[in-house]
């Protein structure tokens, strides 16, 4: 048996080339073997990777390409002996140093056959919630310290048992499936490694606060993801997992980084432009079309699979302080080893880039590792010792976000990162609040003044003030928090944003 | 080529099942997008219609989302992920490459109509970038020579 994986990132690099070659050699040489298109393990440096079943386990040929395999399959089916031959890949020091709980089938199993789930452990929290009162779910779920993994982090329990509590003749379940930041793809690797993980966690907080519709709202930009999702239902459907008192429709976005704001999700479910809502009152008393909702991200739903079949306390038991579990952080930008690495939180920076990145792809060094997206901080070596959760973050001015980690080397222009952030926001605005509409415009225009050495002193005052205007005042988290990698740029790279820029730069944290 | 009297076809065809508050505009939208290639003012009228919708509000949702658009464009739809794990492996002479090779900028269409570029902010290839969707597919680790081999297997001229 051969297990490729058919994932967007492996596809990307050629695994549909070496599918057909292999099917190719086959025919030609009379080779009884069949080809399971998994997920992928998110070991994206590895990919194409091909495994092979053997006595011993699985044994993986990496980096293949199409034209790799003749030679590969000449003797039969290979089990070795090939330079691309990584031996056992569950041995893999990058694998093995991973504490994989939401990602454990990711790569291993058919993405789309219940049974696979089932012989993995799949579907023992629904069970097991099946046959607990919705008040006790909730209870696992508080007990868990499970805070949201779509980059707000509020604690999922809270959430649920305000929907629950919320007297209400309707209520929705909504799967946030709009991962916008760059440097993330743990729920596009997760619904096509896994997408029955996400199906039984919004079934299992269907029953804790007794919704019968839920929504899955996926982002456009994943269409390999949205084909796996649809055939992952119609499996859940027939399977009666599903179906009975709870479906799920998925909805396709409309190429818009705002609506991965829970409300304005929200409104763009509700068929309107995605604009975001003032909140109060908070989507799990007033949510979808004026219901309480529980809205979280997928990540967030595959957890609770973890945490309702192996109750919230065993969850609990991993992380540091109120950051509890593990953490999928997403390896990415210029980095040798890019991929998904799940740990319990509190592994430091520099062990995530150096130990299971290996430093940049280009072999020159590292410069800054932007953590939590767009709206992240930028941070310099100074920084990389410190652990990556929520507080620890926190305390340096930056964020964890949805667990994006990108890699710079030392050719990054700081000055131009920060402008871009600004540009980005000034793009992907809903425009409803005038700090995030007009500031960010107004910022992506100062620092094109400090970069060119216009007026520096007052630029620089002006840049201070916008950047604190844009935090206090706008309505959502885009306008709020693109002053945090402009800050970080200049605290720690401001030499590189205005050579001539009068130091110190203040060493203030945001509170 | 599709011709007006198509896409009038196809609207009523898309139109027939949807009625007032029961379908939601924007998977309609999507649809009508998916079908025609775009989502004319012609069709935001009959939409509206149909939803019992001012057109200043369907026109409203057409325009706040990327993915829809009023005019038609090039064939072959081109995006260069120009996000930050795609710039931290230089997307952006990536995109200096592809306009230059086009002949267009970002955002327009070549002179031909064969191909539409335009830069899109995160494809979800981070560990994988530089990132390249055309289409429905998405290419991995793209270089300029391979960005060229991929235009080059798009169907020919229009």
């Amino acid at each position: 048996m051969l297990f490729l994986p058919a994932d967007t990132g492996a596809v990307s690099v050629g695994a549909d080339d070496v599918a057909a070659a292999i099917e190719a050699c086959s025919i030609s040489q009379a080779l009884d073997v069949r080809i399971v298109r998994t997920g992928s393990r998110g070991a994206y440096w590895l990919e194409p990777l091909l495994e092979v079943a053997t006595p011993a386990g699985r044994i993986g040929f990496a980096n293949l390409s199409a034209g790799d395999v003749p030679a590969l399959f000449a003797a039969g089916v290979p089990t070795g002996a090939h330079p691309s031959c990584l031996g056992l890949v569950d041995a893999l020091p990058w694998l093995r140093q991973q504490q994989r709980l939401t990602f454990a089938r990711a790569g291993i199993i058919d993405p789309l056959s219940l049974s696979d789930y089932r012989d993995t452990g799949g579907l023992a929290g629904l069970e097991r919630a099946r046959a607990l009162a919705p008040q006790a779910i909730i209870h696992e779920v508080v007990a868990s310290g499970l805070r949201g993994r779509g980059g707000a982090a509020f604690p999922a329990g809270l959430k649920w048992q305000t929907v629950h509590d919320t007297p209400a003749a309707v209520r929705y379940v909504v799967c946030n499936a709009d991962e916008g930041d760059s440097g993330t793809f743990a729920d596009r690797l997760l619904i096509e490694a896994d997408p029955m993980q996400l199906i039984e966690g919004m079934a299992i907080a269907a029953r804790a606060v007794g919704a019968a519709q839920g929504f899955i709202y996926l982002r456009s930009e994943y269409p390999l993801a949205a084909r796996t999702l649809d055939r992952a239902l119609h499996v859940a459907r027939e399977a009666g997992v599903l179906g009975d008192g709870f479906d799920i429709a998925v909805r396709l976005g409309g190429g818009a980084y705002i609506c991965g704001e829970e409300t304005a999700l929200l409104e763009s479910l509700e068929g309107r432009r995605g604009v975001v809502r003032a909140k109060p009152p908070l989507p799990a008393r007033e949510g979808l079309f004026g219901q309480p909702t529980v809205i979280n991200n997928v990540l967030t739903f595959a957890a609770v699979t973890e945490v309702l079949a192996r109750g919230g306390a065993a969850y609990a038991g991993h992380g540091v302080d109120r950051s509890r579990g593990t953490m999928p952080f997403q390896l990415a930008g210029n980095v040798t080893r890019g991929g998904l690495v799940e740990v319990p939180f509190g592994i430091t920076v520099r062990a995530l880039v150096e130990g299971f990145g290996g430093g940049c792809a280009s072999g020159r060094p590292m410069k800054a590792v932007q953590v939590g997206g767009p709206l992240g901080a930028y941070l310099p070596e100074s920084q990389w010792d410190a652990p990556l959760a929520y507080e620890s973050m926190a305390a340096i001015g930056a964020m964890l976000g949805h667990g994006g980690v990108v890699v710079f080397d030392d050719t990054a222009d700081m000055g131009e990162q920060a402008q871009f952030a600004m540009e980005f926001c000034a793009h992907e605005s809903c425009g409803k609040c005038t700090p995030c509409r007009i500031g960010s415009t107004r910022g992506a225009e100062v620092i094109g003044r400090l970069r060119r050495g216009e007026s520096v002193a007052a630029s620089r005052a002006l840049l201070d003030d916008l950047c604190e205007t844009m935090e206090l005042g706008s309505l959502c988290a885009l306008g709020g928090l693109t002053p945090m990698p402009v800050r970080s740029v200049l605290r720690y790279f401001g030499h590189e944003l205005v050579p001539a820029m009068p130091a110190p730069l203040g060493e203030e944290v945001p509170a | 080529m599709r011709t007006a009297d198509d896409e009038v076809d196809t609207l009523r065809d898309l139109l027939s099942g949807a009625e007032a508050g029961s379908t939601p505009l924007l998977p309609l939208l999507q649809a009508v997008k998916q079908r025609v290639g775009h989502v004319s003012p012609g069709a935001i009228r009959m939409v509206a219609q149909a939803l019992n919708l001012s057109r200043a509000e369907v026109h409203g949702v057409v325009s706040f989302y990327g993915d829809l658009r009023e005019a038609p464009v090039g064939r072959h739809v081109v995006q260069v992920c120009m996000a930050e794990a795609c710039q931290s492996v230089g997307c952006r002479a990536l995109m200096r490459h592809a306009a230059q090779a086009l002949g267009v900028s970002a955002g327009t269409t070549t002179s031909d109509g064969r191909v539409h570029l335009e830069a899109v902010y995160c494809l979800g290839n981070c560990a994988l970038g530089p990132a390249v969707r055309i289409g429905d597919r998405v290419h991995g680790a793209v270089t300029p020579a391979r960005f060229d081999a991929l235009i080059a297997q798009l169907g020919g001229t229009a």
